[in-house]
Parts: structure tokens; C-alpha cells; sequence
């Protein structure tokens, strides 16, 4: 199986504001990015999970006109906070890269 | 023919730089106005709460010098949007010295409107006590103590600001704190161009150059809005923008890639189709904006205090391999240390936070990989306290214990840290936080701010 890191040809995350964290993975063509999307590995459930925080405040866009999925989370404290760790919230993303996609289906012969 | 309005948008942030030549090329095509954003919470609340501009005077001072000669060569409005980063008071007004300084020095002589952006602290308690606040998701708990006690709070103006300045003879504004869109809107949609088209292109062109395929360095944009499009094209001849890349726009930054809200409604890009135009221009329409009540969003920075830091490597195989309960142990023998020497009134008076990098310094409570023994670990500590020479004493305390923590397999007297730094603890000066993330609904869009006109 391959890793969205192996799909994407970017995977971000960046402060919306100082009280939310943003990550985009945008992905070079709209197969990939139909396959992925259709896949459904990108869910609230994961990112919540991952990410530590209530499914209901995972908000998960499919965003066609750049091939990319955007999910948008409250950050875990505001940026500059004391207990904050990535003021522009930069890094954010690394336990995105590796989760697993199941393969494209095998191309179908006549 | 169509009617069109054409604009530029210099650079995505004041003082990041752009290239002179493109800039002075890009004049020469029929432009209307030129905006400029010079904001960003990026920095944190200090900027807001501690009077720091985002960028230093002399990086902003190169890049007004040519935008200001720019704009009074070919007369043609200048505005520059959230001034000093933070666009408080404090902010705009060390703007506004920049500002004189260079006319002075070119010899400009030009109308100046200075927009103020902090709003007058009782109105707002008016407006809580009436009901007016709202919070934004997600949203700190407020009462009328936050609003009396935060050192700034600067509430983000929209486009009707700009337009009054502008309709009293402003040619450069000076904005303190601005949504970053309301710049660039501000003409086009007082000229009667679609609010959808208006706002959407604003959007893209507040970035600056930022919407292109690479980009290698930091140059501006031309905006072309008729009655059916916008159409973008890069100043510099070597970049290009392509439907992906504008497209890919709306993800950057943004919580909704197809809902914007601004002061008075809402951009839904839902319908947005981009097209393009030539080899580097991108044309784009179906954009749509809906009006809403009117409401501005107000950001908020307050003291919480005073820091300071230690920062220092672990290196010792023998400490990393039970690195989580070594380190376990050792918070609790620093609080314990600390109140043993400054008393039991300390409990309570000061935090540390740690970063431990090599393994959670970057993700904290999030990291997936815990469990791993590092080759090394930096540990850096901040301190919290209510005045900086509180903050100072417990880093230096914390650094001491951390230092000489027994390691169970070692006799004899232990030294944990590589400092790479001399001398190994000092001071951070002031805290900030940010305290608001709620907007307040008004009468009138122009009831916060204050405008000042100014002739040099």
C-alpha cells in the first residue's frame, strides 16, 4: 500500500487564524486525488483520532478544483500560548505522511 | 467595450521585498490603485499585545520608499492595510513616522488618511453588554474584564473604511488593523463591479505574487476585473500563474476553502471557474458574494507575564534509555525544589513548560512516535511568572536540578546538559496570549474606527 506521502505532492498545515490549525494534502492530478478521496482513509474519524480531538470538531473538505482534501482543527492551545509548540503551526502535519491508502484497482482487460 | 479596473498588489507582505524593475514595469499598465497588506498574526500576541512590529524598520522602510515614490509618480491611490503587523495603534503610528521620514527624504507631498483600528474600550463593553459580541468557533470564555484588561484589541476594518477615506481626498491610507481583503475590494466594489468577482480576486490578491506555480521569490500581481471575470498575470515575466495554482489559493491559510467571511457577507467560491488566459494569466468567474449583517472580527492580546528559558542536550545512552520516567521524576523534584527555596507561597505562582525535542518538542501530546529511545534529546524549558525576576530565578533553578538529576546506574555527581549557550538561563521579557476570536455586530461600519487626515 502506499502512503500519502507517496501520493501527495504536498502535504501542509499552517495556522487559519490563531486559534485554528489547517492541513492541506494536494495531490498532482485529479485521478490521485479522486482515488484517495473515494478511498475515504482521509476521515474525521482518523483525524480526530490522530490529531486528538472531538469528531465533531473536525471540519473535512473535498476541494476539487485543486485536487486536494483541506481539514480544518481547533488548535490545542492558541499559537504563542505558553504550552504552544509551532507558533505558525508548520510542522503539524508529520503523522499525516504515512498513513496508508489501499492500492488503485487493477486495470480491468477485455 | 467592456469597462475594467486594473490594480496592483506589490508584494503578499509589506517588507518581505519585491523586485524594483517589475514594480515600476507593472506602473506603466493603466493601474488604479496599488494596496499593499502588511499584517500577520503569524508572529504571535506580542506583536498585538507588545507594541513589536512584524518586520524591521529598515525592511519596511525600502519597501514604502518605492512603493510611495510609485504610487505619487503616477498619482494613483496607496494603501496599505493592517500597518505594522498587528495594526494596532502603536503599530500604525510607527508606520506613519516611516511614512514622513520618506517624504521628507523624496521630497512627496501628499494627503495621508491614518485609520485607526483600536476601538475606544467602553463602546465595546457597550456592545457585550447589548449582546452584540459573538463568538467565532473555536473561542475563548470573555467577560467584561477581558475586554477592560487586554493591553490591545484591535477590531478588523472592511472596505468602507477604505472608501471614506478615500472619498475625503485620502492618497495614501494608512490602516491599522484590516481584514486583508478589504484592501484590494475597497475601489473595485465602490465602482459597481461584482462584489463576487471584487472580493474573490482581493482575496488571491492580498498575497501578492503568492498565487503563482513557483515561487521563487516574493513579487507582486496585476488584478484585471471586468463585469465577468477577473484575470490575474505576475509582474515578473518569469512567473506564471496557472487554474491550479490560483485554484490552490483559497486552501492557503484559510479554514474553508469555499467560504470567506468578511465584514458585511460572505464569498462562496463553491461555483469559482478558472480558466487560462494565455501562457501566464488565469481568468476566473462564478465567484459569489451574499450579504450579511455587518460585523467585524476584534483580536485581543493580554500580559499573562514574564519568561525565561533554559535550553540544553541530553547526549548520556544510560538517561535516554529510560528517558519518560527519568524525566518524570525530575518535574517533580524541580517544583518541589523550587517551593522548598522560594516557599510554599510559590505553589501555584509560576509555570515551566518543556519541549523536549528529539521526542515530543514539535507535537507535544500528539506524538505518535513515542517509545523510541533518541541518540539525544534538547530539552528546553520556559518559565511563566508574574514578574521577570520570578521567571528568571525558577529557570535557573529548574536548569540546576535538571543538571544534577540522579541518574539511577551512575554514582557520584552527575552534570545532564550540554548548554550551548552562555550563560545558560535568561530572560524572555513579557507573555502574551491572545484573548478574542469573536466579532461584534455593528450599526454602522465605521463606528470603531477613527480617521485622521494628515497633509504632508
Amino acid at each position: 500500500m502506499a502512503r500519502l506521502r507517496d501520493l501527495a505532492k504536498l502535504i501542509r498545515t499552517k495556522n487559519a487564524g490563531p486559534f485554528q490549525l489547517t492541513m492541506d494534502i494536494m495531490f498532482p492530478d485529479a485521478p490521485t486525488y479522486r482515488h484517495v478521496a473515494d478511498s475515504g482513509v482521509v476521515s474525521v474519524a482518523l483525524i480526530a483520532g490522530m490529531f486528538k480531538v472531538a469528531p465533531g470538531q473536525v471540519k473535512l473538505f473535498h476541494y476539487d478544483p485543486a485536487n486536494a482534501i483541506k481539514i480544518t482543527i481547533p488548535r490545542q492551545v492558541t499559537s504563542g500560548d505558553p504550552a504552544d509548540t509551532d507558533l505558525f503551526g508548520g510542522q503539524q502535519f508529520a503523522p499525516l505522511t504515512d498513513v496508508e491508502v489501499p492500492d488503485f484497482p487493477a486495470p480491468r482487460h477485455a | 467595450m467592456t469597462r475594467q479596473i486594473r490594480y496592483l498588489s506589490p508584494t503578499g507582505v509589506l517588507g518581505v521585498g519585491f523586485s524594483e524593475d517589475h514594480f515600476l514595469a507593472a506602473l506603466e499598465r493603466d493601474i488604479a490603485f496599488i494596496g499593499c497588506d502588511a499584517g500577520s498574526t503569524d508572529g504571535g500576541p506580542a506583536n498585538l499585545g507588545g507594541n513589536m512590529p512584524f518586520f524591521s524598520r529598515g525592511a519596511i522602510k525600502r519597501d514604502l520608499r518605492i512603493l510611495l515614490k510609485g504610487a505619487r509618480g503616477i498619482d494613483v491611490p496607496l494603501m496599505i492595510g493592517s500597518c505594522g503587523g498587528s495594526g494596532g495603534d502603536w503599530n500604525l503610528n510607527w508606520v506613519w513616522e516611516i511614512v514622513q521620514e520618506i517624504a521628507s527624504e523624496e521630497k512627496l507631498h501628499f494627503k495621508t488618511a491614518l485609520i485607526a483600528s483600536e476601538p475606544d474600550r467602553e463602546l465595546l463593553l457597550a456592545k457585550y453588554r447589548a449582546g452584540r459580541f459573538r463568538a467565532l468557533e473555536p473561542a475563548p470564555d470573555i467577560d467584561e474584564d477581558t475586554l477592560r484588561d487586554a493591553d490591545h484589541i484591535v477590531a478588523m476594518m472592511g472596505a468602507e473604511a477604505y472608501q471614506e477615506a478615500l472619498a475625503n481626498g485620502a492618497q495614501v491610507i494608512l490602516a491599522g488593523r484590516s481584514t486583508d481583503a478589504a484592501i484590494f475590494a475597497a475601489i473595485p466594489v465602490a465602482r459597481g463591479f461584482p462584489p463576487g468577482l471584487c472580493w474573490h480576486a482581493a482575496k488571491i490578491m492580498e498575497c501578492g505574487g503568492a498565487a503563482v506555480v513557483t515561487m521563487n521569490k516574493p513579487e507582486g500581481m496585476l488584478c484585471t476585473i471586468t463585469d465577468d471575470y477577473f484575470e490575474l498575470e505576475p509582474v515578473s515575466p518569469e512567473q506564471r500563474c496557472s487554474p491550479l495554482s490560483v485554484a490552490a489559493h483559497a486552501l492557503y491559510e484559510t479554514g474553508d476553502p469555499y467560504l470567506m467571511r468578511e465584514p458585511g457577507g460572505v464569498m462562496d467560491l463553491t461555483h469559482a471557474r478558472y480558466e487560462a488566459s494565455g501562457e501566464r494569466m488565469v481568468r476566473v468567474w462564478g465567484s459569489e458574494f451574499r450579504p450579511e449583517p455587518y460585523t467585524v472580527k476584534l483580536e485581543g492580546a493580554t500580559r499573562i507575564g514574564y519568561r525565561a528559558m533554559v535550553l540544553g542536550g541530553v547526549r548520556d545512552p544510560v538517561i535516554l534509555g529510560q528517558f519518560d520516567s527519568w524525566f518524570g521524576g525530575l518535574q517533580d523534584r524541580i517544583r518541589e525544589n523550587i517551593e522548598a527555596v522560594y516557599g510554599q507561597s510559590m505553589a501555584g505562582q509560576y509555570r515551566i513548560d518543556f519541549k523536549l525535542y528529539g521526542h515530543s518538542g514539535v507535537l507535544g501530546p500528539r506524538e505518535p512516535d513515542l517509545g523510541r529511545t533518541p541518540h539525544e534529546v534538547g530539552v528546553l524549558m520556559v518559565t511563566l511568572a508574574d514578574t521577570q525576576e520570578v521567571a528568571y530565578a525558577i529557570a535557573g533553578q529548574a536548569a540546576h536540578m535538571v543538571l544534577h538529576h540522579a541518574v539511577p546506574e551512575w554514582q557520584g555527581l552527575v552534570s545532564n546538559l550540554a548548554f550551548p549557550i552562555a550563560p545558560h538561563f535568561w530572560s524572555l521579557g513579557p507573555a502574551y496570549q491572545f484573548v478574542l476570536n469573536h466579532v461584534v455586530e455593528l450599526d454602522d461600519p465605521l463606528e470603531l474606527h477613527r480617521f485622521r487626515y494628515e497633509e504632508i
